[in-house]
């Protein structure tokens, strides 16, 4: 099958697209550090950064959409963009697994260290310190705080999650049946569920900073639970987009039964945004 | 399959002049754009090199503040590490991996044009440090905190800087992997592979699992830093310490991804010349993959001296030394390959020699940093430093060397000057080794590493290194002149260019056409 193939093999002209990308992102973090170092330039910048970056996504997107939708690439392409997409992911999996990294160094570890598990430390810096979790330190930084319950909104933010991913999945099916109207209808459902987790996540974080005092300032504990469920947050904000995006490209008649690799790309990617959830869950959460 | 015809893939129509190489998608272009790059950015991080082996000259302060001695330390090894020696293999693959497996181009052509052209970008940014309020990052190229928490203006930038780096890695490394996994001629098998192909999939592995934990190790020193986090923070119930943890789980993959397309190269360069081929090819992809694995469970030797429970010590200890076995495999078979071959000493075989023989000093070094209790004494001090130029700079940018005089005549279509490339060797080769050798003695002496001045006792072998330092660094320029000679003009080159060389890369023209192998050649 791949000997035609490759004489075919889709190889584009040129592409400007990278550039504006690089400036954009330049533009955005240079902003971002400006802003960091306290000079007021930095939120122009950063505006004008996050507008290039956006204006490059819809040029390039829209760009390859187009390729596709016009039947410039073959099966040979097709298994890039797979591997493409599945290596990126992975990328994101060890992104996460620093940070899950952290949260279990310090349980197993350093908190344990500080109480008394390694003599010296707690006899010299922290003298009567005692190990427990959740805890914002021996210095109590950021001052007493209570944490957010398993049972409450995570247990439903879990069921919400689970049940898109169960949605999407019926969405390609109906796909692949070529059903047009299931295929929109499981997609806006999957796109409504995880803006509904998003929601319900603001309302726990404000929740969290208003009547808990649990904040980013809340030690150990604040750090590595603002941190790992706000990354997750910020991925299923992308990932929602993204199945945005899908369920509009449906809607205009986009991909067909045996060729839809965005659908599929998205649809691991939120798979995966479900995955990193559960992994939540149960060490942010429950334990 | 061969419907798509709407389209036409070999249009030879490029843009001309700057946009021609802003916006090309071609590998070759691309991994010349990333040679260049390298060759500049080795060119900065060599004088950044020469700053700090003229202060060390003689004892005392001569030229810099301590503080700017310190940015100098911390971004030569940046500047060396991310701009030079990384984008060279990057570049190296571009040229080559299509060439080697008989695709047209690499798997994702805009995704490799974003991947080069975000490196220019972070650069600038990081360079701009030199210029700010509280200078450029002066904590080490390791950024430990608390001491990398007190670098001034320029700590967020140095943040950035890394995670563009890190961003331009794993899209180059998923286009590797793509590019192998999907793009090979049919009757290439994976086990047909030249090994500079096999040494390059594994790395970039090892860039996919690890650069993003570099990436979330320098998030949280931003975080804790601007946003009130205690990642770090003993007081808050965290640990500088764990820093350290993460760091190094990427860090000491890093280094093997800083070696292991070294590997690949001088296990191309060697059977060319021994008129042989490799001895032990499955052992070699097996002892790479072996090393790629190991590299995941020693991190912490690193950190001996830092504080660690005894079976901790004891378990990076021992895994550490495992990894001599694979790499005594593959020198092992490098002389094997050697071994009753018809050999002639070209410049990239002597840089290939060159590299065996002074790798291998360098990975003794580390055999003796590896043992936890020897390491107590060595740690931060000058054997350190020793050691690990001698397997970067005798090592990776040796390979890099014979890899440019080996594929400069396919790459340009001219021999270079066959005279200048023998006296390049061996001026960097004596130079190389006045410069780092008397180190060794330096760090057994105890000279801790990264300190503007010295205790007299510590001036003789200093003056040496010193002089060794400038020669290379003189040494390199012409380098330059002989690259940008052979791109000018020379003798020309045959397609096969080296009576010995094997490979598809030797069957297409020199230079070869815009796009490799529009149509695929079968491999027996």
């Amino acid at each position: 099958m791949s000997e035609a193939a490759h004489g075919s093999y889709y190889v584009p002209h040129g592409t400007h697209w990278p550039i504006v990308g690089s400036i954009g992102l330049t533009t955005l973090l240079v902003g971002v550090a400006n802003f960091l170092n306290g000079l007021s330039v930095g939120t122009t910048m950063m505006a004008i950064g996050l507008a290039i970056v956006i204006f490059m996504m819809f040029g390039w997107f829209g760009q390859v959409i187009r390729e596709s939708e016009s039947g410039t690439y073959n099966d040979q392409v097709d298994r890039s963009f797979r591997w493409g997409m599945g290596w990126f992911i992975f990328s994101e999996v060890m992104f996460f697994a620093a940070f899950f990294g952290a949260l279990f160094y310090a349980r197993i570890y350093s908190v344990p260290w500080l109480g008394g598990g390694d003599p010296g430390t707690n006899e010299f810096l922290w003298s009567g310190f005692e190990a427990m979790w959740p805890t914002n330190g021996p210095g109590d930084i950021g001052g007493k705080f209570e944490t957010i319950g398993a049972w409450g909104i995570p247990a439903i933010n879990t069921l919400l999650l689970l049940s898109s991913g169960v949605t999407v999945t019926f969405a390609h099916w109906a796909l692949k049946k070529n059903q047009r109207m299931p295929l929109v209808l499981w997609l806006l459902a999957t796109v409504a569920l995880g803006f509904t987790f998003l929601a319900l996540q603001i309302t726990e974080y404000t929740h969290a900073y208003h009547e808990l005092n649990l904040t980013l300032g809340s030690g150990i504990y604040g750090s590595t639970f603002f941190m790992l469920t706000g990354f997750h947050g910020f991925h299923v904000t992308v990932g929602a987009i993204m199945l945005t995006v899908i369920m509009l490209r449906s809607l205009k008649g986009h991909f067909t039964p045996d060729h839809h690799f965005a659908f599929e790309g998205v649809a691991w990617y939120w798979h995966f945004v479900d995955v990193v959830w559960l992994g939540l869950f149960i060490f942010v959460y429950i334990l | 399959m061969t419907t798509a015809t709407t389209h036409d893939t070999h249009h030879e129509e490029h843009r001309r002049g700057l946009m021609r190489w802003i916006t090309t998608t071609n590998h070759k272009d691309i991994g010349t754009l990333y040679l260049l790059l390298s060759l500049l950015m080795f060119m900065v991080g060599g004088a950044m090199a020469m700053v700090i082996r003229a202060e060390l000259f003689e004892p005392g302060l001569q030229f810099v503040e301590p503080q700017f001695f310190n940015s100098m330390t911390t971004m030569h090894a940046l500047i060396m590490i991310f701009g030079a020696v990384m984008p060279a293999f990057v570049g190296l693959a571009n040229w080559l991996i299509p060439m080697m497996i008989g695709a047209p181009d690499m798997a994702l052509p805009r995704l490799n044009n974003w991947s080069f052209w975000i490196l220019p970008f972070a650069f600038t940014i990081l360079l701009s440090t030199l210029f700010m309020d509280g200078g450029a990052p002066a904590g080490g190229w390791t950024m430990y905190p608390p001491l990398v928490m007190q670098t001034g203006n320029a700590f967020p930038f140095l943040i950035f800087a890394v995670h563009l780096m890190g961003i331009s890695s794993i899209m180059g490394a998923i286009n590797v992997i793509v590019t192998i996994v999907n793009m090979r001629a049919p009757g290439m098998t994976m086990m047909k592979m030249p090994l500079f192909v096999w040494t390059w999939l594994i790395t970039a592995y090892l860039l996919i699992a690890t650069m993003p934990v570099l990436a979330g190790a320098v998030t949280m020193l931003l975080t804790d830093r601007f946003f009130d986090t205690s990642f770090f923070n003993a007081a808050g119930g965290g640990d500088p310490v764990m820093y350290q943890h993460i760091f190094w789980f990427f860090g000491h993959p890093e280094v093997y991804i800083l070696i292991l397309p070294a590997f690949g190269i001088v296990s191309q360069i060697i059977p060319t010349f021994s008129r042989k081929p490799l001895f032990g090819y499955s052992s070699m992809v097996y002892a790479t993959a072996s090393i790629a694995f190991l590299s995941f469970i020693v991190w912490a030797h690193h950190m001996f001296t830092v504080g660690m429970p005894l079976t901790g010590e004891l378990f990076f200890m021992y895994a550490t030394m495992l990894i001599a076995v694979p790499t005594g495999v593959k020198v092992f078979n490098w002389v094997s390959t050697m071994w009753r071959g018809a050999m002639t000493f070209e410049t990239p075989m002597l840089f290939a020699l060159g590299f065996v023989v002074m790798f291998t000093i360098g990975g003794f070094s580390g055999l003796m940093l590896a043992m936890a209790p020897v390491d107590f004494q060595y740690h931060d001090t000058y054997f350190v430093v020793a050691h690990f130029h001698y397997v970067l700079v005798t090592g990776a940018v040796f390979a890099i060397m014979g890899a440019t005089y080996f594929w400069l005549p396919k790459w340009t279509g001219h021999m270079y000057n066959e005279k200048l490339g023998k006296l390049h060797f061996w001026l960097s080769t004596i130079s190389v080794n006045v410069l780092f050798f008397p180190q060794h003695f330096l760090g057994l002496a105890g000279m801790p590493r990264r300190i503007p001045d010295y205790s007299v006792q510590f001036a003789g072998f200093n003056e040496i290194s010193s002089i060794g330092g400038f020669a290379f660094g003189l040494t390199q320029l012409l380098f330059v002149y002989i690259v940008f000679k052979t791109i000018a003009g020379g003798e020309k080159a045959t397609d096969q260019v080296w009576e010995g060389a094997y490979g598809l890369e030797w069957t297409l023209s020199s230079p070869p056409p815009y796009h490799s192998f529009s149509i695929a050649p079968d491999v027996k």
